[in-house]
């Protein structure tokens, strides 16, 4: 799977089709996945493709999210009052796995408006630029989303 | 269709440009460095998701179209990571956010 994956990147990103450019590129790619072999990381953490089915319903609401908040920023940013209430606050990652905790702490940090500034065991630390901001987070519709994207309930 | 194509593209990478400037004030304007990240994140979410999208669409069907798609792919994990390192880094160290009133 990684090795088509990384054939698939070197296409992409040389579009020479020439015998010898091709030959290099099947070298490295085969050079890589035996050194990741090596290293031992190709598990669910290093190619986390579970989640990728998932995706396909989680990308547009998140998309749709950035969008929202951005517009919500931009609004309070060019706001000659500046009406901004900064808040730190602790949120549950009840995510099961690892990927799945990474996943909702990376959402957070995507969104304008919440950035993750810690993730200890099962909490993550948020600053909220806002208080309104930090309660729709506080509600939970993320974690749940990111919970369905993992293929488990919690 | 072509022509509908240039007026969406122009009008992405205009929407792109925007939200960039706006992320530029905004990292003037607010107070401390966590806040300025918020600021920054817009640039770096829709301002630059904004003008990739809209290059994409003047890219039309080739090679290009697929290395923009994957510069969206990789900024969009980049970002996060980045900007959690960053306020990770801020919180770790001697910053403590900014919440009370303003100074003056």
């Amino acid at each position: 799977m990684l090795f088509l994956l990384l054939s698939g990147a070197w296409l992409l990103l040389s579009g020479h089709w020439s015998a010898m450019l091709l030959g290099l590129g099947l070298v490295s790619v085969i050079a890589v996945v035996l050194l990741c072999v090596r290293l031992n990381i190709l598990d669910s953490e290093g190619l986390p493709l579970k989640q990728v089915p998932g995706l396909v319903g989680y990308l547009p609401w998140l998309i749709g999210q950035i969008v929202s908040a951005s517009l919500d920023v931009t609004r309070r940013i060019l706001n000659p009052h500046l009406p901004i209430s900064p808040t730190i606050l602790h949120v549950d990652a009840t995510q099961h796995s690892a990927v799945g905790r990474v996943s909702y702490a990376n959402s957070i940090t995507l969104t304008p408006g919440t950035i993750s500034l810690d993730v200890a065991d099962h909490q993550i630390e948020v600053h909220a630029l806002t208080e309104d901001a930090a309660q729709e987070l506080a509600q939970g519709e993320m974690a749940r989303r990111v919970c369905t994207l993992e293929g488990k309930s919690c | 269709m072509s022509a509908a194509l240039d007026f969406a593209s122009a009008l992405l990478l205009a929407v792109g440009a925007l939200f960039t400037l706006a992320g530029g004030i905004g990292l003037l304007r607010l107070p401390d460095v966590f806040t300025r990240l918020h600021g920054a994140g817009i640039t770096d979410t829709l301002g630059a998701g904004a003008i990739l999208l809209g290059l994409a669409l003047a890219a039309g069907w080739s090679l290009l179209l697929g290395k923009l798609l994957a510069l969206l792919a990789i900024l969009a994990l980049l970002n996060p990571s980045a900007s959690h390192a960053l306020a990770r880094a801020a919180i770790h160290g001697i910053r403590r956010p900014w919440l009370g009133e303003p100074e003056n």
